[in-house]
């Protein structure tokens, strides 16, 4: 049986592991290569680094930290951060990265998920998608949260699902850092009405709230970031957890 | 001992080089038909679209020497798929190494492509030695080889389908070994060992 996946999220700044709350205020969290490897062994299925602030003088070190991390790990993970062009994506996924996240740069130029898909495949293109609810309305942001802009954020997957995109990662931004669980509404929406894999993120706090997005909301896969990072929740422990509640997880 | 990868267009052959490595396997990654004829043991990866492989392959010839060869070979996902007989990816006429049939996940198995962690069982060979049944690896696909007398290992995705397959010197996994953690190491460290 497929499993549910368990994804730790790093989030990269000058080749360090940094983690915000409310996409403001970073806190240092450590080398993303050790981190890296550690979840590795733990039992974390997957892996997502996004560069955070990704420049071009800067893109020298991600590429450098994605191959350094691919050599390590042996599971698949994706990077994210700053892809504008399909040649973007090509100098990722030859260093080794086996997905790549798009976010901004999918909203405003849709087409670059078509084409992603079209030369790499449907597998490797992963779409962020930041979500605020404004007057009731679940609505796409921009830029690392910052900028609303006037897609719905169903209507958003829907056509990120018709353009080739393999995998949605949706994180709610009125959820993330607040440890109060994840938005299972929206994240439901998206899951059960989608034919391609919703990966959950923003707002985990403790276990329970994992078992709900998974049974409750029908995600795919459930990513988190600080809680990890800082040991708040082992992966091990989670997974044990999961498992006596009858949901299908890989252990080792 | 001589081990070839071969390049080609379908992506992944950085992270099956860097598994081998991590094995302390340092294959060549070569193209060049001399290479693949004299290695030992050839390794066949690879992610992406049936037929443009399939085309990039034969506009080398890379189908031709692959056929030929008498050393254990290990076909990779796609590697797999084209070690058969036909895809329905694009209506594609594979390798015919295998009578076997590549065929879309109906619509029952759930989401398509089906990515994440599956359990293999049922293993008829020495490349699952020592490997618990219902270990879990990591899967990529929406297309699959169906149950033959040349399945070695099984999964399960609303329907069974080859998680593996063997005929002669050929070995096939559909899943990325290359990244499914200790269990895929394992698989790998086998197919150099025991195949």
């Amino acid at each position: 049986m497929l499993s549910k996946r368990i994804i730790p999220c790093l989030d990269i700044k000058d080749g360090i592991t940094v983690k915000g709350t409310n996409f403001l205020g970073l806190k240092e969290a450590g080398d993303p290569v050790e981190l890296a490897y550690e979840y590795a062994q733990t039992g974390a299925d997957e892996l997502v680094f996004l560069d955070i602030t990704a420049t071009v003088e800067q893109r020298k070190t991600l590429v450098e930290l994605v191959r350094r991390i691919s050599k390590v790990i042996n599971i698949p993970f994706t990077v994210g951060g700053g892809i504008k062009s399909v040649n973007d994506v090509a100098v990722l996924l030859n260093s080794g990265a086996d997905k790549v996240s798009i976010n901004s740069s999918a909203v405003s130029n849709p087409e670059l998920i078509t084409q992603i898909a079209n030369e790499f495949g449907s597998q490797c293109v992963v779409v962020a998608i930041d979500t605020k609810t404004i007057a009731n309305i679940a609505t796409v942001h921009t830029h690392g949260g910052r900028n609303p802009t006037k897609k719905e954020t169903f209507i958003w997957a829907k056509e990120i699902q018709e353009r080739g995109g393999g995998e949605i990662l949706l994180t709610s931004m009125d959820h993330d850092g607040c440890k109060q669980g994840f938005a299972l509404e929206i994240t439901s929406l998206l899951s059960k009405n989608l034919n391609i894999p919703v990966i959950a993120s923003g707002g985990a706090g403790n276990e329970v709230h994992f078992k709900d997005v998974f049974e409750i909301a029908s995600a795919d896969a459930a990513l988190a970031a600080s809680i990890f990072h800082f040991k708040e929740i082992q992966i091990p422990i989670l997974k044990k957890y999961l498992s006596e509640n009858n949901i299908a997880v890989r252990t080792l | 001992m001589s081990i070839a990868l071969i390049k080609y267009n379908a992506g992944n052959t950085f992270s099956v080089l860097n598994a081998l490595e991590r094995i302390g396997v340092f294959p060549v990654l070569t193209d060049n038909p001399e290479e693949i004829l004299n290695a030992e043991k050839v390794i066949f990866p690879g992610v992406g679209e049936a037929s443009s492989a399939m085309e990039y392959l034969k506009s080398r010839e890379l189908d031709k020497v692959i056929t030929s060869l008498k050393v254990p070979v290990l076909g990779i996902c796609i590697g797999l798929q084209l070690m058969c007989q036909h895809s329905e990816e694009n209506n594609t006429d594979c390798m015919s190494l295998m009578n076997v049939k590549v065929k879309k996940f109906p619509q029952k198995s759930g989401k398509i492509p089906q990515i994440g962690w599956n359990t293999i069982e049922n293993f008829k060979s020495e490349l699952f030695k020592d490997i618990p049944n219902e270990s879990y690896v990591y899967y990529v696909h929406s297309f699959a080889a169906e149950i033959s007398p040349y399945t070695i290992a099984e999964s399960n995705y609303g329907l069974k389908y080859s998680a593996a397959l063997k005929k002669d010197n050929f070995y096939a996994v559909q899943f990325h070994t290359e990244k499914s953690g200790k269990v895929g190491e394992k698989i790998l460290e086998n197919f150099i060992k025991y195949c």
